[in-house]
C-alpha cells in the first residue's frame, strides 16, 4: 500500500492507495486548521510520524505520533533558540519548515530546520530538541542568516539531507546563504555555493548568499547533488565543488525557475522539476498556465516535457518545495502537492499525470510514507 | 488563586476548558502553572524569550499585558485571547 502524507495550509490528510496506485482513500483532516509545514514518516520505524505545525495565533510546535498516526502528542520542548538577553540576538522559531530523519545508524535522532533559519536536532524521536550551536552560534550566523531578509515567510533553514554513507557528512540548503556542508555532524559548516548565480546581490557569484530551494541527493549515487535555486537548476558531482547550471538546457520560454527537485530512487541520471514562472513579478504559478513537470535522463544534458493529464491552458498553480516525491516502485510512482490544493499523481515517471485530490487547501508537503 | 481565561486556540489543552485556574505572583508564574499541569500551552503563547507572541494578546482586567513579568494579585482575571491574525 501506498500512502501519501500531505501538510496543507490549513491542517494535514493522509491518502491511501488500494495497493495498485489506482483508486485512493482519504484520511483527515488531522489538526484542522494548523499550517502544517511538513509531515514526515520515519523510514527506519514508519511507525514514528512528526508533524511541523503552528496556527496564525499560537507559536510553532511538533506534533508526534509513534504508532502509524493513531494517536498523536505534542513535543515537551519543541525547536527553540537559546536564551539571550541581547534584544538585537535574541532570536525565537517561528515555525519549524523541515523534519529530516537522522541517519540509518542513529535511531531515534531526527534534525529540524527551522525559520528564522535555525537547526536543531533531536535524538528521542522528537520529544526534544537542542539547537545546534555549530551552526546557530557559528560567527559567520548573522552574515549567513540576516535577520528580515529570505522568503515572504521569513529566512529558513529549509532543508538537511544526509550522506547514507557518513552520518557526520550532511548537507544543508538556507533562503539566505545557500547550501552548507559539515563532515563532523554539525559541528563546523562550510558554504558550498561555487557557480551558483545570486542575480539579487551585487556580486553575482558570491561565496555565501545564495536562495537554495531544494537539494537532494541521487539515492544510487550520493556523491551527485540536484539543487533547485532561486536562479536555476543546478548539479554538483562530488569531490567537486562547482555546480553547473542544467536548467540552462530546458526551454528558454519555460526557465529553471522552480521550487523543488526530485531525483529517480534508482537511476541516478534521472531527476524531475517543476517549473514557475520567475519573470517580471515573479507570479509563481506554471508559465502561460500549462502546468508541466520537466525529466531529464542524462544528468541535465537535455530535458523532456511532461504534461499529458496536466491543464492545456488556465491552470494557474505551483508546486512548493516539499509537496513533490517519488515512491520506490518501477515505473516509480510521482506526487505533487499543488498550491490549488490537488494532488497529482503519474504511475509512469512521469509520462501521464492524473489528480487524485481536489479541494484540500493550498499544498505545503507531500511525502511517501516508507 | 488567578482566574484565567483560556482562548478557543487552545482549550484543546484544557480537555476543553475555557476557564481555569492558576497559581502565581506573575504573568510568567501563571503560564508556568499552566504548562505544568496542560504541557506545551506557555510555549504556544510566549517564545522562547519571553516574548508574547505576535497574534496572542493578554490582559489582566481591562489592561492590555505587554510583559509577562506583570505581577498578578490574588482573585485577579488573566484573560489571553488569539489576536485578529489574517487568513
Amino acid at each position: 500500500m501506498t500512502e501519501l502524507l500531505i501538510g496543507t495550509r490549513k491542517g494535514a490528510w493522509i491518502y491511501r492507495d488500494d495497493g495498485a496506485r489506482g483508486e485512493w482513500r482519504v484520511e483527515g483532516p488531522i489538526f484542522l486548521g494548523q499550517i502544517v509545514n511538513h509531515f514526515v514518516a520515519d523510514p527506519r520505524d514508519p511507525k514514528v510520524r512528526l508533524m511541523a505545525a503552528k496556527t496564525g495565533h499560537l507559536g510553532p510546535t511538533i506534533f508526534r505520533s509513534l504508532d502509524g498516526g493513531a494517536t498523536w502528542k505534542e513535543a515537551r520542548k519543541p525547536p527553540a533558540f537559546p536564551r539571550s538577553d541581547d534584544p538585537d540576538t535574541a532570536r525565537a522559531v517561528s515555525h519549524s519548515f523541515w523534519l529530516e530523519p537522522g541517519h540509518a545508524s542513529e535511531p531515534g535522532v531526527w534534525w529540524a530546520g527551522t525559520s528564522p533559519v535555525g537547526l536543531f536536532v533531536s535524538e528521542d524521536n522528537g520529544e526534544t530538541w537542542e539547537s545546534v550551536a555549530g551552526f546557530n552560534e557559528h560567527p559567520m550566523y548573522w552574515q549567513w542568516a540576516p535577520p528580515g531578509e529570505g522568503t515572504p515567510d521569513g529566512p529558513m533553514l529549509n532543508q538537511i539531507v544526509i550522506d547514507p554513507r557518513d552520518a557526520a557528512h550532511m548537507y544543508l540548503a538556507t533562503s539566505t546563504a545557500g547550501v552548507f556542508e559539515t563532515h563532523d555532524r554539525g559541528a563546523s559548516w562550510t558554504p558550498l555555493n561555487r557557480g551558483v548565480e545570486a542575480n539579487f546581490l551585487p556580486d553575482p557569484y558570491p561565496e555565501f548568499g545564495q536562495d537554495a530551494h531544494y537539494i537532494a541527493l541521487a539515492p544510487t549515487n550520493p556523491d551527485r547533488l540536484w539543487q533547485q535555486n532561486h536562479c536555476g537548476v543546478y548539479r554538483l558531482d562530488r569531490p567537486g565543488v562547482d555546480w553547473t547550471r542544467i536548467g540552462k538546457a530546458m526551454p528558454a520560454e519555460i526557465g529553471d525557475i522552480g521550487f523543488t527537485i526530485i531525483p529517480h530512487p534508482r537511476d541516478s541520471d534521472t531527476a524531475w522539476v517543476f517549473p514557475m514562472d520567475g519573470t517580471d513579478v515573479w507570479p509563481r504559478v506554471s508559465p502561460g498556465g500549462r502546468p508541466a513537470v520537466y525529466a531529464t535522463r542524462d544528468g541535465g544534458k537535455s530535458w523532456i516535457r511532461q504534461d499529458r493529464g496536466f491543464p492545456a491552458e488556465q491552470g494557474w498553480f505551483t508546486v512548493k518545495r516539499q509537496a513533490f516525491c517519488a515512491d520506490q516502485f518501477d515505473p516509480v510512482g510521482l506526487y505533487l502537492g499543488a498550491t490549488n490544493g490537488e494532488v497529482w499523481m503519474s504511475g509512469d515517471e512521469g509520462e501521464a499525470w492524473r489528480p487524485i485530490a481536489t479541494h484540500l487547501p493550498e499544498i505545503y508537503s507531500l511525502a511517501v510514507a516508507p | 488563586m488567578i482566574q484565567v481565561l483560556i482562548p478557543s486556540q487552545l482549550n484543546a489543552y484544557c480537555g476543553g476548558a475555557s476557564r481555569v485556574e492558576a497559581a502565581g505572583t506573575a504573568i510568567d508564574e501563571v503560564l508556568d502553572d499552566l504548562d505544568r499541569r496542560f504541557p506545551g500551552i506557555r510555549f504556544r503563547i510566549v517564545d522562547e524569550q519571553d516574548r508574547i507572541r505576535p497574534h496572542m494578546r493578554l490582559f489582566v482586567g481591562r489592561d492590555a499585558a505587554r510583559d509577562i513579568r506583570r505581577p498578578l494579585r490574588d482573585g485577579e482575571e488573566l484573560m489571553i485571547f488569539g489576536a485578529l491574525s489574517g487568513g
